[in-house]
């Protein structure tokens, strides 16, 4: 496939790979923040790739990871309202949440449907006319502008059933908290491609600028990562850490200012509880006042015991890059993609997902 | 959840495109990307066009690893 194949030559990616070993001289740590290059790092072996002396961490970007559990119970809550559809991604629907998940909300009878995108939702609000249809909007800055867009969409049309529990999150202050925290001590970060298609490589200036923190911003094929970790590399080696972009087909450094203008429109930010993080100021976004006949959080009201944590999962500290998927004690013993405990086990983007599929042998 | 892949479009019709990726045909939404012309490759992700792929920048990566690899062999 066009934009695909030619990114995944085994000869380049040696070249590279090579190179890259020449050029590292000491021992580095890098995080790669987006759950999507946790899978392709795992799945085309690119830690073996890379010489030891790079230490590669998973940083909290898998949008299903980060969901709190009380927003979790929150969707479940909803769920159960009569006369209620929720449509949703089919990542959320196995997370545990405290008390049920969305999958044992569905057999116990509630109406939830799995979607590929929120026209299929607003398809769903048009041919139920007599329901609610919510849709429960997980994902960052990628995601948002489509949930923005159909938000739009559903008032020009005038379907008025169609509402958004909106639970999306933003990039740069969650890299802030983490830079913040200092709990791990990084020199580089992979900046996650797609998020940046549409925001640009603007936001994330504060991390090297501020942090010192070299940031390359890359694409998900296997020559796309090790061009980005080359990039870093050599950013690192010569002590000139900035924001780059190795993924340029596709990010542009404005960002899409189309999808950014119709985001300002429907949302303005606000906290948002992160799991194992906690609430980070201006880090989520809520649907503003002019449009919040769509805004399930405004329409509909659950009341919920409050959030209990599963025991033992360490889903909070491996998505702070403070402890890897083996470091947790119910990882592949207990905790398992077909039984999983925590949401870093059940995404198809989590960091448990990916070394339990690809990296057995790891670590 | 931040998945996109690269389609082609193959007719416009308003902010909708009918797309194509290895003989699979899709419609989805061009609202963010109304640049967006027959041919070109978009970035796909839950049913909307989120970028248009840039091609003389995707030639100048390619340009650049192979570049790479030639001087890698080179020093080998």
């Amino acid at each position: 496939m066009k934009f695909i194949d030619e990114y995944q030559d085994n000869k380049l990616a040696e070249s590279l790979a090579y190179r890259i070993a020449n050029h590292c001289s000491h021992k580095i740590r890098l995080m790669e923040f987006c759950g999507g290059h946790t899978h392709a790092i795992m799945r085309h072996g690119i830690r073996q790739l890379v010489p030891e002396t790079i230490e590669m961490r998973s940083g909290p970007g898998c949008p299903v990871c980060v969901t709190a559990t009380t927003d979790l119970d929150k969707a479940i809550a909803l769920a159960h309202l009569p006369g209620t559809i929720i449509a949703t991604f089919g990542d959320i629907m196995r997370v545990p949440g405290s008390y049920s998940s969305l999958r044992q909300a569905k057999a116990d009878g509630a109406d939830i449907r799995i979607v590929y995108s929120t026209m299929d939702a607003m398809e769903i609000a048009k041919a139920n006319a007599n329901k609610s249809v919510v849709f429960v909007g997980i994902g960052f800055e990628t995601t948002a502008p489509t949930i923005a867009a159909s938000i739009i969409k559903a008032r020009r049309e005038g379907i008025e059933n169609f509402y958004v529990l909106s639970l999306l999150k933003l990039t740069p202050p969650v890299m802030k908290a983490l830079l913040d925290l200092g709990e791990v001590k990084l020199d580089g970060i992979i900046g996650p491609g797609h998020v940046s298609v549409i925001i640009g490589s603007g936001p994330y200036e504060f991390i090297s600028n501020d942090y010192r923190v070299a940031c390359v911003i890359s694409g998900f094929e296997p020559l796309d990562i090790l061009l980005c970790i080359d990039k870093l590399v050599q950013q690192i080696e010569a002590g000139q850490p900035r924001v780059e972009i190795a993924y340029s087909r596709g990010v542009r450094p404005e960002g899409n200012l189309k999808a950014l203008e119709l985001m300002g429109d429907v949302f303005e930010t606000d906290g948002a509880n992160w799991r194992g993080i906690g609430i980070i100021p201006q880090s989520g976004l809520k649907i503003k006042k002019e449009y919040e006949h769509f805004d399930a959080d405004k329409t509909f009201h659950v009341s919920l015991e409050p959030a209990r944590e599963s025991k033992g999962c360490r889903c909070g500290d491996i998505l702070r890059g403070v402890a890897t998927p083996h470091e947790c004690k119910l990882f592949g013993r207990g905790c398992t993609p077909e039984r999983p405990i925590g949401p870093c086990m059940v995404s198809s983007e989590g960091a448990c997902a990916a070394y339990y599929r690809y990296g057995a042998s790891y670590d | 959840m931040c998945l996109a892949i690269p389609v082609r479009i193959a007719s416009i019709d308003g902010d909708e495109a009918e797309t194509e990726i290895a003989g699979v045909r899709r419609r989805v939404s061009i609202a963010l990307t109304p640049q967006a012309k027959v041919g070109d490759y978009v970035l796909l992700h839950t049913g909307y066009a989120i970028g248009v792929v840039d091609e003389a920048e995707a030639m100048e990566t390619l340009k650049l690893l192979e570049e790479i690899a030639a001087v890698s062999e080179v020093h080998r």
